[in-house]
């Protein structure tokens, strides 16, 4: 048994941090801010040729050829960076929809109630006939409400699962930058221990849904797609949470990055369908064997 | 990635399991919780039965995975857990191994291995907790002795230890941490009154241990005098590795217990208890691939448990308390009859948060350690 990265992953990890950090860094994040519902087409583009959405499609079909647990790390980064799109849904589409693996077509998806990304899509799956637009808590995430469908594929899940995982171990990162650099009463704020236990609780959170998300890429086991989903929402949106207090009034401003992490794990924490039917699933799971 | 075992670790597997499945059922019946002598001879000639059967030395020389496929299977099995072994095996025993001298180890170490000779742990003091190296129990050099006088707390099976781990003061002029040297008393001295403590619990888990003028051969000494702290720290880290991979399998067993009853009784039909028992299914989950993912770690680093044993301990010990509130209500008026399972084990997890390093001195370890974050008061 070895649960670590292996090198490949390792390099595949660092190859999107480093391709995100170079095309989508914090003055473009601060300038997609000013063109809300804008996707950036060319950067999309760009993640298709760098495989992005052709990861998991087989090298014969034009595909990287990779599995699960990669595309588990890639989609962590793009949600350490905060990346817009219509990502899952395009990733998902690759292997069906002509363009989608490529980054020539944004692919949106209809479920579980709503529909991301919709009026920049050239491609809808699931039924969006009667979308309605709603203002989007989240800037970067144009949002319409469409009739619930049932049932999400489990691999969008864990993709969003690894996406609030990335999200969650950016907002522990920020939070102790932040209490390491900001004094007060002569000391770096990180030195209090009702600020230093906020951040440990953060890397406690964190790393747990990490192996919680880690093995359900490895196994796909939809039981333990349920449980990492759980884990990861924990992390993203308390994680992003308790970012925010640690920055104190910065951390309630527009500037500040950390809302939009707050907000965007808010939508994915409806991506992944309802909490309650995980829950329900890891429930009935536990009868489902004997004892 | 990967979760699969090699065929060697599954070989490993098979053979226990075939082991336990023969031996297992060949055990006396297991002791009243009272009865310390019988608790003694229970758990050393199950250690013994593994010394036999050449397991004896899992805890020490096998890898990391191997050790996590051993507490895995032995807990599955039924088979006891290490009880009066616990600070030989696990505390005590790993620090001679690498810190004592050759004499030292043909001493000490076959017979916590043979199931021969039980350890305490004489660290924590009345007025040293969680700033353990506070300690004042002084040893005064006399000839080829140290005197021992001071008072130790919260000593398991100190009633009956062969040895002591001890951690006394033999410079008080340094800064604290190197003023303190590692001593193995041995518990027959004269001098040493111990005097049981009773948990919240009811039961006597742990004792006062008081020293008066104790003599202790310097030879007893393990590393160099007032080394005692770096000489200790090596044994802590031992008990945050794979420590807890038994409880949490036997965790995930209670769980489904729960379910079972819960359906029984009817509390199944509660809606909100039932998606707490998910969430928990959730936990207990990701407690155990956070298990791989250390053990993995440590099969890299050479075997070392790291500081993710503390990301590990702060998580684990309140989900075992969140467990067995559940417990509570899935038992609802009958989980106040200390008659019914799970009683016990909710009142024992309480000590969970504050056993070999509170959750607050965790966190000060995570934040301080992993995080990089300043010391401060």
């Amino acid at each position: 048994m070895r649960f670590q990265l292996t090198e490949d992953q390792r390099a595949l990890q660092g190859g999107v941090r480093e391709l995100l950090a170079r095309r989508f860094g914090p003055e473009t994040l601060r300038a997609a801010l000013d063109t809300p519902g804008r996707l950036d087409r060319a950067l999309w583009r760009e993640l298709g040729a760098a495989g992005f959405f052709a990861l998991r499609l087989p090298e014969s079909e034009g595909g990287v050829g990779l599995g699960l647990p990669e595309a588990v790390l890639a989609f962590e980064e793009a949600g350490r960076a905060l990346l817009p799109g219509p990502l899952v849904a395009t990733h998902l589409a690759a292997g069906d929809v002509p363009g989608a693996a490529t980054g020539e077509v944004v692919v949106a998806a209809a479920g579980n109630g709503l529909v991301e990304w919709l009026a920049q899509a050239d491609v809808v799956r699931g039924d969006a006939q009667a979308a309605v637009p709603l203002r989007s808590v989240d800037p970067l995430t144009p949002l319409h409400r469409v009739p619930s469908a049932s049932g999400v594929d489990p691999v969008a899940v864990l993709l969003t699962a690894a996406e609030q995982l990335g999200s969650a171990t950016r907002a522990c990162e920020l939070a102790v930058q932040h209490a390491r650099a900001r004094e007060q009463f002569g000391q770096p704020i990180g030195a209090f221990q009702a600020v230093k236990h906020l951040c440990a609780e953060m890397l406690v959170r964190t790393e747990t849904a990490r192996a919680a998300v880690y093995a359900a890429a490895v196994t796909a086991e939809p039981v333990d797609i349920d449980a990492a989903r759980l884990l990861a929402d924990e992390a993203a949106v308390r994680g992003a949470r308790d970012c925010l207090q640690v920055h104190g009034g910065m951390g309630f401003t527009w500037e500040f990055e950390v809302h939009l992490h707050l907000k965007r794990a808010w939508v994915r924490t409806y991506r992944a369908g309802d909490v309650t039917d995980s829950e329900e699933s890891l429930a009935a799971e536990l009868l489902a064997r004997p004892t | 990635m990967d979760l699969t075992y090699t065929p060697e670790e599954e070989e490993f597997r098979a053979r226990l399991r075939e082991w336990l499945g023969r031996v297992l059922p060949t055990l006396p019946p297991k002791p009243s919780p009272d009865d310390w002598p019988g608790r003694r001879a229970y758990d050393l000639g199950w250690q013994r039965r593994l010394y036999d059967a050449g397991y004896a030395e899992v805890h020490w020389d096998a890898s990391p995975t191997m050790r996590l496929i051993f507490l895995e299977e032995t807990e599955k099995a039924g088979a006891p857990y290490v009880g009066a072994g616990f600070v030989g095996l696990l505390h005590a025993g790993p620090t001679i191994a690498a810190e004592g001298t050759a004499e030292q180890r043909a001493r000490w170490l076959p017979p916590i291995l043979r199931g021969d000779e039980v350890w305490c742990q004489g660290f924590s003091e009345p007025d040293a907790g969680s700033d353990l190296a506070a300690l004042r129990t002084r040893a005064r050099r006399d000839g080829d002795d140290y005197v021992v006088s001071g008072s130790k707390i919260w000593t398991s099976h100190a009633e009956v230890a062969d040895w002591c781990e001890l951690l006394v003061r033999t410079d008080s002029e340094a800064p604290k941490h190197r003023g303190i040297s590692w001593l193995a008393m041995p518990m027959d001295a004269p001098g040493i009154t111990v005097r049981p403590l009773r948990t919240l619990a009811g039961s006597a888990e742990f004792a006062e241990v008081f020293l008066d003028e104790v003599r202790v051969p310097v030879a007893n000494r393990v590393g160099d005098e007032n080394d005692g702290w770096r000489v200790t720290m090596v044994t802590l880290s031992f008990e945050r590795g794979t420590a807890f991979v038994g409880e949490v399998v036997a965790c995930r067993r209670v769980l489904r217990e729960l379910a079972v009853e819960a359906r029984k009784n009817g509390r199944w039909d509660d809606p909100v208890l039932r998606r707490r028992l998910g969430r928990l299914n959730a936990e207990f989950r990701a407690l155990w691939r956070l298990t791989q993912w250390n053990v993995s770690e440590a099969e890299l680093t050479g075997g070392v448990p790291g500081v993710g044993g503390s990301v590990f301990k702060l998580r684990y010990s309140h989900a075992r308390q969140e467990l067995y509130d559940a417990a509570a209500d899935v038992l609802g008026p009958e989980s106040l009859d200390l008659d019914r399972p799970w009683v016990l084990d909710r009142l024992s997890s309480l000590s969970y948060t504050i056993a070999a390093g509170t959750s607050q001195i965790q966190r000060n370890i995570v934040a301080e350690r992993i995080l990089g974050l300043p010391k401060g008061r």
